[in-house]
């Protein structure tokens, strides 16, 4: 073996956040991941998914963006800016959403909390703050404001079946946990948190989203409280094999400017039914004309090795796209993996090929999620 | 982390058993660890031949693929079939039962060149 290349990004990272003294002193393997050094691992990728799917997990996910979006017209502002509809969201709602190019590609993917009438939470992907940052406030109205919080607030993900009894052992047992794609403020010793119940790996659990200085007392009370519910510190490793499973796209792998949210599947997130927002009408068109390119899941058949990004797809012998997340499924045990596709042959069922160091190996294309909760 | 002393090493990870003028090769306790949860070997093909520090074997964790490569000059003359229905055996035993494949070497003197235990020990900190 000549390199470890457990992280599969390899650019040189300097960022680190509040809870990094803590992922190197519990010995987690440190990997730079958009400009970050985070953990990719604690002790095996394998244990920290099934603590997941089976009792609950941490992950640090302090390295996302969190900005701040308030003023007079604030939600009518963004929603020209993002393709999800805004006037939708309740005070203390969050929506999944895009932030497009004017061609439609897709510049990130984030949810957008509205944590008061005329201000939103927007958190966003780690690699992506100053792309999306100054994207919005090049667009920006004068009456709204713009905050990057990012370097002040850290985050914390805690997912998996067990969350509610972690959240009364937290928040006290008289606390209530919001409900589904809700955000609420809550007490946590001296200071108060935002938890909203969302995710991205398939599990119910929440999102914790706190003030930096309280990042290492809050990760190390999560750990304690929920030591006898089989908790894990997980790392990204982990992330990126939960959130594939089930589907969700990953910014930089399954999403990018060069694909818009028809092609990659997610057009229940965009509502053409909005006046104009920015990308809307190339979306129209591709919806109008079909996409020539789908993402689509796929699962390997019988023995052979995991399908990796970059692998080409194959269907009778012809070249028809190309692998852009895949791993051993360690909840379904199979090779998995995401690829965009030609459209014709992009449909449920379709037996392709996946080309793996000059072999073809059999897959067929599923429906999502490829893991469903028995 | 265990590095046994009956052993030669290479800088990439691999261990070296001398067997008469075979060598036994498999990777090292510190590589199993990095890698961890070892998911698929793909094996070298029976007889074929091999340069120094050639690819000729991947290893897969969950997270990525990583090369195995032929220590010395030789011939493949035994693969470990074991693996591909029990790859993990490389992560409870790569000394042991998580071997990879056994070599001919074409000369025996190129064996001079691999590290000690206490050179790859120094490696890997």
């Amino acid at each position: 073996m000549s390199t470890f290349r457990l992280g599969g990004v390899t650019e040189t990272a300097q960022k680190t956040t509040p809870l990094y003294e803590e992922h190197v002193r519990r010995g987690a393997r440190i990997i730079p991941f958009g400009g970050w050094l985070m953990p990719v691992q604690y002790t095996s990728i394998v244990e920290e998914h099934q603590a997941v799917r089976n009792n609950i997990g941490v992950f640090d996910i302090s390295h996302m963006g969190q900005f701040i979006v308030k003023g007079a017209g604030a939600g009518d502002w963004l929603n020209a800016m993002l393709t999800n509809n805004i006037s939708k969201l309740d005070v203390g709602i969050g929506q999944y959403t895009f932030l497009l190019n004017e061609a439609g590609g897709i510049i990130d993917d984030l949810i957008v909390y509205r944590i008061g009438d005329q201000e939103f939470l927007l958190v966003v992907n780690a690699a992506c703050v100053d792309d999306d940052f100054n994207w919005l406030n090049q667009h920006r109205r004068k009456e709204v404001s713009l905050t990057n919080r990012s370097a002040d607030f850290g985050g914390v993900a805690i997912q998996g079946p067990r969350i509610a009894e972690l959240f009364h052992a937290l928040f006290g047992p008289d606390s209530e946990l919001p409900p589904r794609n809700s955000i609420v403020d809550l007490n946590f010793k001296e200071t108060t948190v935002s938890v909203a119940r969302t995710g991205y790996t398939g599990e119910d659990g929440v999102e914790i989203f706190f003030r930096a200085e309280i990042a290492t007392k809050l990760w190390n009370a999560v750990l304690e409280k929920g030591e006898k519910l089989g908790i894990k510190p997980c790392g990204l490793g982990a992330r990126d094999t939960l959130r594939l499973e089930v589907c969700y796209p990953l910014n930089g792998s399954d999403l990018s400017p060069e694909h818009n949210p028809i092609e990659a599947g997610l057009g229940f997130f965009v509502d053409l039914s909005k006046p104009s927002f920015i990308g809307r009408d190339v979306l129209q068109r591709t919806k109008e004309n079909g996409p020539a390119q789908k993402l689509v899941p796929f699962r390997m058949e019988g023995k052979g090795p995991p399908p990796r990004p970059h692998y080409t797809v194959f269907s009778n012998g012809e070249r028809i796209g190309e692998v852009t997340s895949g791993t051993l499924s360690p909840s379904l045990n199979y090779g998995i993996g995401m690829a965009y596709l030609s459209a014709p042959q992009a449909k449920i069922g379709t037996k392709i090929e996946i080309e793996i160091r000059g072999q073809k190996f059999p897959a067929t294309i599923e429906k999502k999620p490829l893991y469903k909760k028995s | 982390m265990n590095v046994p002393d009956d052993l030669l090493y290479t800088e990439t990870h691999e261990w070296i058993k001398r067997e008469g003028d075979s060598i036994r090769v498999g990777i090292t306790d510190h590589a199993q660890s990095e890698l961890t949860d070892v998911v698929y070997v793909e094996l070298p093909k029976m007889d074929r031949a091999a340069n120094a520090r050639e690819a000729i074997a991947v290893v897969e964790s969950v997270k990525a693929a990583s090369d195995i490569y032929a220590p010395v000059k030789g011939k493949v003359v035994e693969i470990n079939k074991a693996l591909e229905a029990d790859p993990g055996l490389i992560n409870r035993e790569p000394f042991g039962q998580g071997w990879l494949f056994v070599l001919k070497v074409d000369s025996p003197a190129d064996l001079a060149k691999l590290k000690d235990a206490a050179a790859y020990r120094q490696q890997i900190g």
